[in-house]
Parts: structure tokens; C-alpha cells; sequence
């Protein structure tokens, strides 16, 4: 074991992978020669060559696209987009084309290629920089949409993305890229699929993915000096749901929260709690809660920036709500 | 050439356009559904570019106008029309239709309805056909509208940058949808749009198939070579409307379309092979009616007679319907 950022844990994945099969490539901006906007492939093009870690122009449409046919051709591109802001110049080649080659082709035809991003809010990096969007991606059939909250998911799921057959976006977080974590010395993989509970209780349910868990995990402890046991599960991966993971967790519990950096409107929140209207309606014992960001673009001023993303407090004072307490 | 691949050119243009008039048939029948986009007219660019290529070797990708590319490529016939009736032997079992044909077991990668998307995929295919060092190319066939698109300018970069094995087709009907070129287009030719990345372009009939032909074959050998994209672009003419919805009397003038009626790429062919005593018009009266019997008695046959996918099947194909547990998972929790 030793202990390792996340994107060393990326760029670990990358590494690996870019070692054990030669179709493997990666392409990006700036991913090569300089390493990447986050480190995530430092080294790489060193070690690799030009021809399989590509600096590309600044076409996000177009080099996505690029990739997707080479993955009909049997190759495996990791696409990085340095922000996920940025991925929407590349939705039609995701969700177009990608999404949509397998079932449109009757399953002739696969693309398996990964995207990367970070999505999420930085340091006052204002409106155009701070997308989070998962919402856009959870909600396309044909993708697979992962969450990986530390460096051990960045690099086990990074490393299954490749792998699998189907189109995996990877969204990551920009707050998230200097967090350490144990992990394996020895290769390893984590599952595309499932939900993790992260910590155990049996009050309520805090429901987090990607930054958002480390809220409800905060807001657990704190919980837990009032009295109260708070369950935290990290959805891991946002298409699919694991609905049996929650509801299992409702149906001990009776409470449910859900956390999301996100402004609310059809999003991860409104997904999850449906769900579990869905699912175990009579389970509650009260109205589930949504955290999530304010209705805003987000702003550039820290202390305007500060009130329009959820914190730790946000997520407590919401549980306490749902306890009754407040 | 000789007489017998000449006569057999010949015999699959007249194929091509009986092809596409059985599609509008069937269209107006109601046995075809969602969006038709015939391609006669325009039979000598795909006929003649891929007669100059590797069908089934080369990679071969496409917009909405496809069936024709598709079965010049290597696609069979009867599984193309059955396609177009939703049926479950159809080239994508039912679930793409007319405008997304796909038979990647002859590299005909599909159709796409987004124009301009194949762009940058078939640059991605010639990319995979570059780092596998294959002696295979990428071939893309697009309308003249689909150059307007962010992915042309995009995708000429990079293929230019990483000098990709990607034949750009460019077939310039001259209209995107009901828009005339220069209404909606600052420069007219358009090979010489490439000119800003270092493509070498260039232009030529697209109704003549020997011209076709003769300028394909530089284009394939330059990008097979390993020199990097060729733009090439065919002046050509669509016959019908853009699609089926659309009345081509608002948009062209009777005159024009006459005068390219005259520029037919079966009549000219079929001219020049009797001049030269290839063919008889006997012969190719008697094309004409194998043709149609074929359509008839095995395309169509087949087509009609397939089933319709299972309603059990809608949700195949969305993913990897047999994934591997060991990327997939789920995660195990214990309670």
C-alpha cells in the first residue's frame, strides 16, 4: 500500500493501461508534452511516444469525434476535455455518435472509448469553468457515467473504463486532484457499477457521488455528536443507478438526503429521490432533501461563490431537517 | 478496364438507381418509414470512387444519403432494403434505418444524420488504420452542405496535423437541403476550402464515371501512399428532392434540372459503352429488366418477408449485453 494523490492514481491508470494493450492511446489538450492541465499524464508522452499520448488542437468536437472512430476500429482512446465545461462543445460526438453507434447499428458496430473530466467548482473560477453537468451525461442512453471520489475508484475504475466495451465518461473534480488515499501496490480494478456505503449508521441516509460525498461524511460527524447515525453512500456511478444499495439503506434507515454540487432542476438529486419514491415509498418516515447548489451561474467573488455551492454545514442542517430537529 | 467489368459498372449504376426508385416506391406504400434521402443522381461518384478503392478492405462512413455507399461498399442489398422496412435481418437489425446503415463486417462504418459527424470519425478511423500500420485508408463521402459544419474546418486540421489516411468525398449537389450553394456559401468550390490546411484538393465531373474513375485513383494512391488526407470534390446533382418531403420546384429551376437530366450518369455511361461496342441497347434493356427482377424477386421478397425485431429485443444493444463482471461489477456492499 502507499499513499498517493489522485491524479497520481490517474496518471497510474493511464500508465498501466497505456502498457498492457497497444491500442490503448490518449488524447487531449495539452495531455502530452506538458502532462496535462492536471498532471494526470505527466510523463506519458515520454515514455509512450506522440503517436499514443496526442496533443491535440483546441477542437473538443472534433478530436472527440476522432477518438470515437478509432474506437470503432478496435482502438481504446482515453479522451481527456479539460473541463467538462468545454464537453459541450463535444455533445454531439458523445451523444450523437457515441451514445448512440452500438444500439443504432443493431450491435455491430462498439465504440469503446473513455472520456475524462473535471467537472465541478474550483477556486473562483466563475460561470464558464465551473460546470458540473452530470446530469446532461446521466441522462443519455447508451453511456456509462462514473464518479470516482478518491485516488483508489480514480485509478481501479479509470482502469475498468478501458477495459469494458462500452463508452465510459469519467467525471472527476477539479478540488479532488491533490486528495490521498492508500491504495494497492499491486494492479488492481473497481467495478463500474454499484454504490458504496462509506460509512455505517442507521438514522438516516446521506447520498452523495464525486466531491459531495466528503460533505455528507463531514456532516455525518457532526450528526453523530447530536445523537444522530448517519449512513453515507457514494453513488459511484451515475448511469447506472444501484437502486438496490439505496433502497436497502431507506428501507433500514427511513430517511433520505441527497447531496449534489449541481443546481437542483432534473438532476442527481430529483433522479435519486424518485428512485426511492419509486422503490420504498413507505419506508420514510419523512420528506426526503435535496442539497444542492443556488439556481445561479456560478459566481466569481469568493464570498458569492461560497453561498452558491453547498457545503458540510448545508448538508447537516438539511439532515437535521429531515430528523425533525430543526 | 475491359468490356466485362465496364458492362458490370454499367449494370450496377442501373442497379443503384432501380434501387433507390424501389425505395421511394415502397416509401410512398408505406412499407418504408421516418426519412428517405435518395442518392440517384448521383450513382458515378460512390460507384466510381470505391470502384478505385478496397470495398470491404478500406474503411467506407457516410451522412444520411447511404443505402448506395453502403452496398457499393459491400453491404448485400437485401439487407440494406430490409433495413429500411425495420426489420430485424436488416444491415442494423432494425434499429437504424435509412439513414444509418452500418456493415462493419465490410467496413462500412454507417450513416450518420448529423451533417458533418462523419468527419472527424472517419479521421478517427484512419487513425486506427495509421497506428495499426495497415495499408488501409478511410473514406468519407459528404454532401457539399456538410463543409459548413464546425467538424470540417476542425477535422482538416488534425487530419492535416497527423497527416491521417482519410479520403474527404466531397459530392457537391450544389444544395444543402432547399438552399442553392451560393446562398449559403461564401466560397463555391469547395476543394479549394481545404487549401488553409494543406490538403491537396481538388475538383472534377462527378457525372462521368470514367473521369470519376481516373481522378479517384490518384486520390486513393496519394492517401494509400502514406502522404497524408486528399480532398476530393465531384460536381453532381441530385435527381429527386432532398428527402421525401421536400418539393424541389421552390428551390430549382426547371431549366437547371434539364439541363442536368441531360448529364445523367447511366446515360452517359451507357452512351459511351455502346459508341465503343461494349453494350447494345438490346443489352441494356435486358440489364434493366434483370435489375428489376432482381429487386423484386429477392430484395424486396426478402424484405417483406423478414420479421420485425422482438419487442423483447428493444433494450439489447444499448450497452455490452454480455460485459465482463470484472470491470462491471456491481460493487458488493455488505449489510
Amino acid at each position: 500500500m502507499a499513499e498517493i494523490t489522485y491524479w497520481e492514481a490517474i496518471r497510474r491508470a493511464h500508465d498501466e493501461e497505456l502498457a498492457n494493450d497497444p491500442n490503448v492511446i490518449v488524447m487531449g489538450e495539452d495531455v502530452g508534452l506538458i502532462g496535462g492541465t492536471y498532471k494526470a499524464t505527466s510523463g506519458l508522452f515520454q515514455k509512450y511516444g506522440e503517436q499514443r499520448v496526442i496533443d491535440t488542437p483546441i477542437s473538443e468536437n472534433s478530436y472527440t469525434g476522432i477518438g470515437i472512430g478509432a474506437s470503432m476500429a478496435g482502438m481504446r482512446p482515453i479522451i481527456e476535455i479539460m473541463s467538462i465545461n468545454f464537453a459541450l462543445l463535444a455533445l454531439d460526438t458523445l451523444i450523437n455518435a457515441g451514445a448512440k453507434i452500438r444500439y443504432m447499428s443493431g450491435g455491430r458496430a462498439t465504440c469503446p472509448f473513455v472520456m475524462r473530466t473535471p467537472g465541478g467548482t474550483a477556486h473562483q473560477l466563475a460561470a464558464q469553468h465551473s460546470a458540473r453537468l452530470a446530469r446532461v451525461f446521466m441522462s443519455t442512453s447508451g453511456l456509462r457515467v462514473v464518479t470516482p471520489r478518491g485516488p483508489l475508484d480514480a485509478c481501479g475504475m479509470l482502469k475498468s473504463a478501458v477495459r469494458c466495451n462500452d463508452p465510459v465518461i469519467v467525471i472527476e473534480h477539479e478540488r479532488m486532484y491533490n486528495m490521498k488515499e492508500n491504495i494497492p501496490d499491486h494492479e488492481f480494478f473497481r467495478p463500474l457499477e454499484g454504490a458504496e456505503i462509506v460509512r455505517r449508521g442507521t438514522d438516516i441516509t446521506l447520498i452523495g457521488y464525486n466531491y459531495s460525498v466528503y460533505l455528507c461524511l463531514e456532516a455525518a460527524k457532526r450528526l453523530e455528536k447530536d445523537g444522530i447515525s448517519a449512513e453515507v453512500i457514494d453513488l459511484r456511478a451515475l448511469k447506472p443507478i444501484d437502486r438496490e444499495t439505496i433502497r436497502r439503506s431507506v428501507e433500514k434507515t427511513h430517511r433520505v438526503l441527497v447531496a449534489e454540487e449541481d443546481e437542483a432542476a432534473v438532476g442527481v438529486g430529483s433522479e435519486i429521490i424518485s428512485t426511492v419514491i419509486e422503490d420504498c415509498f413507505f419506508a420514510l418516515d419523512a420528506q426526503p432533501v435535496r442539497i444542492h447548489a443556488a439556481d445561479v451561474p456560478v459566481p466569481y467573488a469568493e464570498n458569492l461563490e461560497k453561498a452558491a455551492i453547498p457545503n458540510a454545514e448545508d448538508v447537516y442542517k438539511g439532515a437535521l431537517k429531515v430528523m425533525g430537529r430543526i | 478496364m475491359d468490356k466485362a467489368d465496364q458492362k458490370r459498372l454499367l449494370r450496377e449504376m442501373i442497379f443503384f438507381r432501380r434501387f433507390e426508385e424501389r425505395c421511394f416506391e415502397a416509401y410512398m406504400e408505406h412499407k418504408i418509414g421516418g426519412f428517405l434521402h435518395l442518392y440517384a443522381g448521383q450513382e458515378a461518384v460512390a460507384t466510381g470512387v470505391l470502384e478505385m478503392a478496397r470495398p470491404g478492405h478500406d474503411y467506407v462512413i457516410t451522412g444520411y444519403r447511404d443505402h448506395i455507399h453502403a452496398i457499393k461498399a459491400g453491404a448485400p442489398a437485401r439487407e440494406v432494403m430490409a433495413e429500411l422496412y425495420g426489420k430485424e435481418t436488416g444491415s442494423s437489425r432494425g434499429r437504424g434505418g435509412s439513414m444509418h446503415i452500418f456493415d462493419p463486417t465490410v467496413n462500412f462504418m454507417g450513416g450518420y444524420a448529423l451533417v458533418g459527424q462523419p468527419f472527424p470519425l472517419a479521421a478517427g478511423l484512419a487513425l486506427a488504420c495509421k497506428h495499426k500500420k495497415t495499408d488501409q485508408i478511410a473514406i468519407c463521402f459528404l454532401g457539399d452542405g456538410a463543409n459548413n459544419q464546425g467538424t470540417f474546418h476542425e477535422t482538416m486540421n488534425m487530419a492535416s496535423v497527423w497527416k491521417l489516411p482519410v479520403l474527404f468525398v466531397c459530392e457537391n449537389n450544389q444544395y444543402a437541403i432547399g438552399t442553392r450553394i451560393d446562398r449559403s456559401t461564401a466560397v463555391l468550390d469547395q476543394y479549394k476550402r481545404v487549401c488553409g490546411y494543406n490538403i491537396p484538393s481538388s475538383q472534377h465531373d462527378g457525372q462521368d464515371i470514367e473521369q470519376v474513375m481516373e481522378a479517384a485513383k490518384k486520390a486513393v494512391d496519394h492517401v494509400r501512399s502514406g502522404k497524408g488526407p486528399y480532398f476530393i470534390e465531384y460536381m453532381t446533382y441530385r435527381t429527386r428532392g432532398h428527402s421525401m418531403s421536400d418539393k424541389t420546384a421552390v428551390y430549382r429551376p426547371k431549366e437547371e434540372e434539364a439541363k442536368w437530366a441531360e448529364r445523367d450518369p447511366i446515360r452517359i455511361y451507357g452512351a459511351k459503352l455502346k459508341k465503343a461496342g461494349v453494350v447494345t441497347d438490346e443489352d441494356i434493356k435486358k440489364l434493366k429488366k434483370d435489375v428489376q427482377d432482381e429487386i423484386e424477386n429477392d430484395i424486396i421478397k426478402f424484405a417483406e418477408e423478414s420479421p420485425a425485431p422482438r419487442v423483447e429485443d428493444l433494450n439489447r444493444y444499448v450497452l455490452d449485453d454480455n460485459p465482463d463482471p470484472r470491470w462491471i461489477g456491481p460493487l458488493q456492499n455488505t449489510y
